[in-house]
């Protein structure tokens, strides 16, 4: 699968070819760049002083370039009325995240597992029921969910946001490992069972070790979504209790005085971190993973 | 090892039929072969037998247990599928053993069982590997070698030579063979191949739609088929089945084979029982093996009758020539001897041995004699 067997020798022949190439790359870079363009002006933006930021242009680079920005962001910014920086947030979302991936890849796996190898009576209704899960807005389930978790005694605290990101995501995740797991040779689990394995011996012990690239695709799914949510992290959590994404919002609206979009910048920059890691880590396995189900004989 | 008494299977998927009360007893160390046509229900037995499907009625007894309400582990059997169903994750070691560790087998028993098995299937040195890197045969060998280290009181095969190359099928089929002598063990094999049916079995189950239609050993299927189905699926090329009629003749009987386009042909019959001779001045259905319908190869005797036929086309195979006759107007296959020219549109006189002769009703299709 390397890009290595696009380049047919034949392609590189001929000047109309050259000409086809070197509008392909043109537009390429073009769209790179556009792309990139935020990217850079937020990180360029960060190193550079206040004073810088507000004299000149956008995209020239920093005159002195200073990390004091990043420290402020993470440790002294006010986030409302308090001015701790953002790290107390961070620490909320990486709980949040660690929780939440977790519950719901794992419940998800169990999801799949049953609906494909331990076949019942409305199995298929049942999943169809789950994959219309996907499709229901997020604001349609606000109030409700708001209802049950005062109910439930989970009202603005983080296991109460970790179970709303559960729910949610476990549609997704049941919809991955069913998909996965039903192309899952059947006669694997019948020897299991002739072998003396049962359900959760069969489960943790032959399909879970064979589930490496699904459970990289779910988790890099479900980590993505639930970092950046930023409504129900707004919705269900309220000061010392929410997420990265809210306490971003809440620095850019803690007005006092001059914007300090140098602040702001590394803040945002902060925030978005563990996703471009996760998906520098597992990227290339996320693209393998989505087609292994329908590669495989 | 162990007897097998299937009795009055049936199994159905909501209002389908697809078992429709099969019986078949086993005795302990024989090789019963299920053989019949794709979707018949012969992977729904097995699993039956296996117990990773539950019947609908009817009992299953291994040895003189019912073993209807059993959990697969518990019925003391070992299968080897199709696919052979190694565990991808695991090394062949580790397959072999697995079973093993679930039943709590101590860890230096286990080392000595897999040495035991490895050496018995030569594949010491595959025990580190992972399935996805042996061959189809090797595989297979892993497969049987997960099913040997059990000694269950009965093996089941589902069709386990059908992925390999019709080379190593052959191979294999010979050391299943001898694997079964030499252990002596209950084998249930399943295939749709009839030659692997004829060459493994003590005793042939042939089924068609969910219903048995004859079990018997091997000689018997393929001599006396109980009807007109097992007669063309059991034997390559199979059985010649003509239309016919039983006409009175002198003292006796005779076959008189006629296609309404050319002249008749009248075969003499030895004496026959009462079954058959109700059957005078009526349809019936003549059987005959290519190999009863020759030349110079068949000896001639009392129950050889010599008949013109004009031939068709020949299929020389080494040991012997295939050959299509136009006999009293049909087409039948015959076996003539090897090493002689045939010169098509050839008209002359075949030996036809009647001692192989079988009869079926017209109508039902089952063997009258
Ligand atoms: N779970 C099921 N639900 C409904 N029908 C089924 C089910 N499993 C099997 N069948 C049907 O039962 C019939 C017998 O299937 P089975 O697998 O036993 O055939 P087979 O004799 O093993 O055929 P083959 O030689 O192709 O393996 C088939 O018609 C099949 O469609
Ligand atoms: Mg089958």
């Amino acid at each position: 699968m390397s890009s290595k067997n696009w380049d047919s020798p034949q392609m590189v022949q001929g000047s109309a070819n050259r000409w086809s190439r070197v509008i392909i790359y043109g537009l390429l870079i073009f769209f790179a760049a556009f792309y990139l363009m935020p990217l850079v002006v937020m990180l360029l933006t960060s190193f550079k002083p206040l004073s810088e930021v507000y004299a000149g242009n956008i995209l020239k680079l920093p005159a002195h370039w200073t990390t004091a920005s990043w420290v402020k962001a993470w440790g002294e910014a006010c986030v409302g009325l308090s001015c701790d920086g953002i790290k107390g947030y961070f620490w909320n979302s990486i709980k949040m995240v660690v929780s939440a991936v977790g519950v719901s890849t794992f419940v998800g796996a169990m999801n799949g597992y049953i609906l494909t190898k331990w076949r019942f009576k409305g199995d298929n209704l049942l999943f169809g029921l789950i994959l219309f899960g996907c499709f229901i807005p997020f604001q349609i389930v606000l109030i409700p969910m708001a209802a049950f978790l005062g109910k439930a005694g989970l009202a603005s605290s983080t296991s109460g946001l970790v179970f709303v990101h559960v729910v949610y995501g476990l549609c997704f995740t049941t919809l991955y490992f069913r998909n996965y797991y039903i192309a899952f040779p059947d006669e694997l689990v019948k020897a299991a069972m002739i072998d003396g394995a049962r359900f959760f011996r069969i489960f943790f012990r032959i399909l879970l070790p064979c589930s490496g690239p699904i459970i990289t695709v779910t988790v890099i799914w479900q980590f993505t979504n639930i970092w950046n949510d930023f409504l129900f992290g707004a919705s269900f959590t309220t000061g010392d209790t929410a997420p990265i994404t809210v306490a971003l919002n809440n620095i850019v609206n803690t007005s006092t005085g001059e914007r300090e979009y140098n602040v702001h910048m590394a803040a945002a920059m902060i925030a978005a971190l563990p996703t471009l890691l996760v998906y520098v880590v597992g990227g290339r396995y996320f693209v393998r993973g989505l087609m292994a189900g329908s590669v495989k004989g | 090892m162990s007897s097998l008494h299937i009795q009055q299977v049936r199994k159905s998927y909501g209002s389908t039929d697809i078992l429709k009360g099969i019986d078949i007893g086993i005795d302990d160390g024989e090789f019963l072969v299920l053989v019949g046509p794709s979707g018949c229900g012969k992977s729904t037995l097995l699993s039956m037998i296996a117990g990773l499907d539950t019947v609908t009625s009817g009992d299953i007894l291994i040895g003189n247990q019912r073993v209807n309400d059993l959990h697969p582990s518990k019925r003391d059997i070992a299968m080897v599928f199709q696919s052979y169903a190694l565990y991808p994750n695991m090394s062949v070691a580790e397959n072999i053993a697995f079973g093993m560790e679930m039943r709590k087998v101590p860890k230096a028993e286990r080392e000595k069982a897999i040495q035991d098995v490895a050496k018995l299937l030569q594949m010491q040195h595959l025990l580190d590997r992972r399935p996805s890197q042996l061959s189809g045969g090797q595989r297979q060998r892993v497969a049987m070698g997960r099913a040997l280290v059990r000694h269950p009181q009965i093996f089941l095969f589902d069709e386990p030579l059908s992925n390999l190359d019709a080379k190593l099928r052959v191979d294999m089929r010979t050391e299943i063979k001898k694997l079964h002598q030499r252990l002596k063990a209950t084998i249930v094999y399943v295939t749709h191949d009839q030659i692997e049916a004829m060459t493994l079995a003590t005793k042939i189950a042939v089924m068609r739609n969910g219903e048995l239609q004859q079990l018997g050993s091997p000689s018997e299927v393929y001599n006396k088929p109980a009807n007109t189905f097992v007669a063309s699926f059991i034997g390559s090329p199979s059985m010649n089945l003509i239309p016919g009629r039983l006409v009175p003749h002198g003292d006796g009987l005779a076959l008189e084979i006629e296609h309404n386009t050319t002249e008749g042909l009248q075969i003499p019959l030895p004496p026959q029982p009462d079954s058959v001779t109700a059957y005078v001045g009526k349809e019936i259905i003549a059987g005959l093996r290519p190999e009863a319908i020759g030349n110079g190869n068949l000896q001639k005797h009392e129950l050889t009758r010599q008949v013109q036929a004009d031939l068709v086309v020949t299929e020389p195979t080494g040991p012997d020539t295939l050959a299509i006759l136009k006999l009293g107007g049909f087409e039948v296959t015959a076996r003539l001897e090897a090493d002689a020219t045939y010169p098509a549109g050839h008209r002359g006189l075949f030996t036809v041995d009647l001692t192989k002769l079988v009869m079926f009703d017209s109508q039902t299709e089952q063997r009258i004699a």
